[in-house]
């Protein structure tokens, strides 16, 4: 069996699991958030008052809570919303409530790893779609609709086809310029936004061995952007201390066995990529910077569960060291630990001198909630996930994916601009 | 099963389109559905009735995982989203929740059937009539599992046997 087959094989009681295969999978990580989490109150509304008990969750301590896509409170409904999910994690005893404005707290899907709240391993699931991120940890990360996520905090468990597996063989190492991110959508390009659908996108090779867990996570984050059920790398050391350092003890291994089984293999040469972004209006449409549409740029976009790791604002950072942005640029911490760590380090002064705006821990414009949302017409670079038509804001305004050096190579020129060329 | 289409002949209608990200704050599901298919067409509301199908292409429904899409769809009127074929978190929210009826259909049935057309939808038998151009298609049969969590109702009304 693949990885991902022995985890679901684990979770669902069985020796041994095969594609298709419809299991039971007992949960050992579930993660709501002030999106998910009201609906998952809705629904408990409703099982009361069919008479199904909701008086008690099935394990508390294996729930977490976040609160990233309205924080701060936007306006009146999200603060509303901020409050039922307070009282609904003091009544179930819900302890890990990450909340604003009390010490860390941040995305979703950043906590998941900086918290070491997900191990290799697990079967995790999330009320958002990008939990396919913390497959980099070398768990089976999904992510589920509320009313799955109430059925998880009841029951333990949920179901799942168990998915094939396509493999991605990455060798060699990346040119300097280049990032995870560049990776992954050169892949969504080649692949297409359905590419992944329903199925496990595995990433290997001596490139992902080299690679940063940080890296990773931006690879795994972006499955869901090719419609894959999850993505995942093999645990290895690095993957080990990463969460040995943020306080996991014990940290478990596995690996897929040696004659696992592999839809399809794609292999691609590090030496080869280039930066890349999408364009409008779809995460599959790219095109490498180089030959990017000649466009004025209003803004750049530096964050999200994506571009706005520790990792991320230090690649930024390197390019906007010494220089001035041209358009308006704005950079949100995914985390309060990454913001910490960004202060400690010099990098937000880097950033206030270079001019940009540097705001709390959001989710905020990548999903058109608040926080530097777009006008008609105004275009933006993103180191952010989708560019649907009115993603991060006016139906007519346009968003272009890309890495985080790229965002801040383009925020000095005012163009798209590949960092290579500044 | 039987009701009227609102074809949106293009692929790729994400969950974005059908309920910006804005409105996730909103759960109060009859003002949400005031919000549904904002992002995609303006005069939506004016045409949509109770018991209406949504046509159209490959993966509706991809993106995020909110499932504000297919109850914002649902509490319009919508009774079921025929395509080509769906994103998987759209498509086990539109089940495990019991909002709609995911239908995959086939190229014939996709350039058969034209907006307004009067459909007939009858899973048992696992066909679909076009009753304005006295055409019938088939649709691709639900899987075991996500045929008895229809028959049961959603997720919740679903008793797995667990071995």
């Amino acid at each position: 069996m693949n990885i991902v087959e022995k985890i679901l094989a684990r979770a669902s009681g069985k020796s041994s699991v095969s594609p298709d295969d419809v299991i039971f999978a007992n949960v050992d990580k579930v993660m709501m958030h002030d999106v998910s989490g009201p609906g998952v109150i809705k629904v408990f509304d409703k099982l009361k008052k069919q008479g199904i008990s909701v008086d008690k969750l099935w394990d508390p301590t294996k729930v977490w809570v976040a609160e990233d896509h309205f924080v701060p409170s936007a306006e009146k409904i999200s603060a509303e919303n901020i409050v039922q999910l307070s009282k609904f994690t003091k009544k179930y005893g819900i302890e890990k409530h990450f909340k604003y404005g009390m010490g860390q707290y941040g995305i979703c899907h950043t906590l998941s790893h900086e918290e070491a709240l997900v191990m290799p391993g697990d079967v995790y699931v999330g009320g958002d779609s990008h939990t396919n991120t913390t497959g980099a940890l070398g768990a089976f990360a999904c992510g589920l609709g509320h009313t799955d996520i109430a059925y998880v905090l009841l029951n333990g468990r949920i179901w799942f086809k168990v998915p094939e597996t396509i493999y991605f063989k990455i060798n060699g190492k990346l040119p300097d310029h280049v990032m995870a991110k560049d990776v992954i959508l050169k892949i969504i390009g080649d692949i297409g936004n359905d590419g992944g659908a329903y199925r496990t996108m595995q990433f290997g090779g001596s490139c992902i061995d080299e690679m940063s867990v940080e890296s990773r996570l931006t690879l795994c984050n972006m499955t869901t952007e090719a419609g894959a059920k999850n993505g995942i790398v093999e645990p290895d050391q690095k993957v080990v201390d990463y969460l040995s350092s943020r306080g996991a003890t014990n940290v478990p291994m596995i690996k897929g066995d040696t004659d696992s089984e592999y839809a399809k293999i794609f292999e691609y040469e590090s030496s080869e990529m280039e930066p890349i972004v999408a364009k409008p209006f779809s995460p599959d449409n790219i095109t490498i910077v180089r030959e990017a549409p000649n466009v004025e740029l209003d803004k750049s976009y530096i964050g999200s569960c994506t571009g706005a790791k520790y990792e991320d604002l230090e690649a930024a950072a390197k390019i906007l060291k010494g220089r001035k942005v041209k358009i308006r640029t704005e950079i949100l911490p995914a985390a309060i630990s990454i913001y910490q760590k960004a202060m400690e380090n010099g990098l937000l002064k880097i950033f206030l001198d270079a001019g940009a705006t540097v705001g709390p821990p959001t989710c905020g414009a990548c999903c058109g909630a608040h926080m530097g949302v777009l006008a008609k017409d105004e275009i933006c670079i993103s180191t952010t996930n989708r560019n649907f038509p009115g993603r991060m804001g006016h139906i007519e305004s346009q968003t272009y994916l890309s890495s985080p050096m790229v965002a801040a190579a383009s925020a000095v020129t005012g163009k798209i601009t590949d960092p290579r060329d500044l | 099963m039987k009701g009227n289409i609102i074809k949106y002949a293009r692929d790729n209608i994400d969950t974005d389109v059908i309920i910006p990200g804005q409105y996730l704050k909103i759960h109060d599901y009859a003002e949400l559905a005031t919000h549904a298919m904002e992002g995609l067409d303006p005069d939506f509301h004016s045409k949509v009735k109770e018991g209406d199908f949504i046509l159209s292409g490959k993966n509706f429904g991809c993106g995020s995982s909110r499932e504000h899409a297919p109850i914002a769809l649902s509490h319009c009127g919508i009774k079921a989203v025929l395509a080509l074929s769906f994103a998987r978190i759209f498509y086990r929210n539109a089940v495990d929740g019991a909002f709609l009826l995911p239908i995959e259909i086939d190229q014939d049935a996709y350039d058969g059937i034209a907006e307004g057309d009067e459909i007939e939808i009858d899973v048992s038998a696992n066909e679909i009539k076009n009753n304005t151009k006295n055409q019938t298609y088939k649709m691709k049969p639900f899987s075991e599992i996500i045929g008895k969590i229809i028959a049961a109702g959603g997720l919740f009304k679903y008793k797995p046997d667990l071995d």
